[in-house]
């Protein structure tokens, strides 16, 4: 057989095993909620991202009379690749910027975002490599709240 | 390069390429804390779901009763069927998770046991019904998460599950009734004054709600976002999403160009709009079926021009209640479709 034809059936397997949708990813952190909330926007800027917002979603149910504790949720992009998607991907307009939604739990804090690649489209293979960067990505920061203490 | 070369790398490159299917024994610790710790606690304390490091509850389950539960999930409630993983990997987090309770767990046989079904669904209306619902449907929300107050450190399991159900032998739920479970409201029947007798009623009409499980509703062909072309310019038409929003009894929160906050301020490009909107008695009664839902948060309508055309888009709740496993939710999720919907309509009119 082909020696290339076996490597990329082998790389395409590997590929496609470490792609698979998750659904949810999530991450519990023992750092209380101000605590993961800065390592969170740090370790989300160490990885040449911007936060381009945060949502108060706490704040908003406390002035309306709703009882909640800290929620708060975490957009975050490249300059780059939002323009990227804009202009050739619109039908992922409605997703980005990416978040995450951080919120205490007790002493704890969750963190939870959508897996990315719940939009890969095999039409669109060069958006299809930035959800999995996204992904891998969030994987990373999920990884660094979990071992912070 | 000679064949003999040729074989050499072939070889080489394979022992690389499928290195981690040949890898060591998968680590429990490791996998527990990817897959399972957000929900039942870094050390099994629970949060969102069940506390799995409480001795009443490792002597009272069997391995078979994990594995089947990691396997099947509970469908539409929170926990997910982990069905990409490998049986080694799920034994590996099912012996991780006994570490925290060294012991011999119960054996159960799967005897059946033929109960009075008709007398046993007294019982459980009369003892049951409040804490696990009038036909098994378990308690509202998510455990102790998201540290509002809440009445119960855990929420009592849904009977009627079919992953329950399938997990649970007779005799494993006979044994629960019988002793209870310290460290959480569940308590001994007998000590409630049920006979042996009464129980195996209970447990035979627990066992009855096989009978009524309801496939539920797949979402297979729903397309991941709502979008419709504005016959209007985009500054109308943002003036006409913000306007049905607010006649849907929102309040709107935020106007923000998609770029914003990534690029130089001045520099954002003014084609693209977000207008973020809320309705906080919707938020607080989601908040209370399931914390996670600030994936969907705030509400979001988008209006942008592109190749002369004005387009309004959002993602469609419907698709993303898919990933949280949980009916209540996905009912929330259809009224927040039919308010996206209503409004993109109403704005592109």
């Amino acid at each position: 057989m082909n020696i290339m034809k076996i490597l990329m059936t082998l790389f395409l397997f590997s590929f496609i095993a470490s792609v698979q949708a998750e659904g949810l990813m999530m991450a519990r952190t023992k750092q209380n909620f101000p605590e993961a909330m800065l390592k969170l926007q740090e370790t989300i800027r160490s990885f040449n991202y911007e936060v381009s917002r945060v949502q108060r979603i706490d704040i908003g149910l406390t002035k309306s009379g709703y009882a909640t504790d800290k929620y708060r949720i975490v957009f975050f992009g490249t300059e780059k690749e939002i323009a990227l998607i804009s202009e050739k991907y619109p039908h992922l307009i409605p997703f980005v910027p990416w978040k995450i939604a951080i919120f205490a739990e007790q002493e704890d804090t969750l963190l939870i975002s959508a897996d990315p690649m719940q939009f890969a489209d095999k039409k669109h293979p060069a958006a299809d490599k930035i959800l999995l960067k996204w992904k891998k990505d969030i994987g990373k920061f999920m990884n660094i709240l979990r071992k912070s203490e | 390069m000679t064949l003999s070369a040729k074989n050499h790398l072939l070889f080489s490159l394979i022992l690389i390429f499928s290195s981690p299917l040949l890898s060591a024994k998968p680590d429990g610790e490791q996998l527990y804390t990817t897959h399972c710790s957000a929900c039942h606690g870094a050390d099994g304390h629970g949060g969102v779901g069940v506390p799995l490091a409480l001795p009443d509850f490792q002597y009272g389950v069997t391995n078979d009763y994990l594995k089947k539960s990691i396997r099947l999930g509970r469908p539409g409630r929170i926990m997910p069927a982990f069905t990409q993983l490998k049986d080694d990997e799920v034994n590996a987090i099912v012996k991780y998770i006994r570490s925290w309770a060294p012991g011999k767990p119960f054996k159960y046989s799967n005897k059946k046991i033929n109960g009075n079904v008709a007398h046993g669904k007294q019982l459980y209306q009369k003892n049951c019904a409040s804490c696990h619902g009038s036909k098994g449907e378990g308690g509202k929300g998510t455990g102790v998460t998201f540290s509002r107050p809440r009445d119960l450190p855990i929420i009592a399991p849904a009977l009627n599950n079919p992953g329950f159900l399938s997990s649970a032998p007779d005799l494993m739920i006979k044994t629960v009734l019988m002793n209870g479970r310290e460290g959480t409201p569940m308590l001994s029947y007998l000590k409630l004054g049920l006979s042996e007798k009464d129980i195996d009623d209970v447990v035979s009409y627990v066992r009855s709600f096989e009978n009524n499980i309801v496939a539920t509703k797949s979402n297979e062909k729903l397309e991941p976002i709502i979008s419709y072309e504005s016959p209007n310019s985009l500054e109308k038409t943002v003036e006409s999403i913000e306007r049905a929003a607010i006649g849907k009894n929102f309040r709107i929160i935020r106007k923000q160009y998609l770029n914003q906050g990534l690029v130089k301020a001045g520099q954002e490009n003014k084609k693209q709009v977000m207008i973020y909107f809320c309705n906080f008695n919707l938020l607080n009664r989601a908040l209370a079926i399931d914390p996670r839902i600030g994936l969907f948060l705030p509400c979001r309508i988008t209006a942008l021009e592109k190749d002369g055309k004005v387009l309004v888009m959002a993602s469609n709740p419907l698709y993303m209640s898919r990933l949280f496993n949980n009916e209540k939710l996905t009912k929330l999720c259809q009224e927040m479709y039919d308010v996206y919907s209503d409004i993109v309509e109403e704005s592109t009119f």
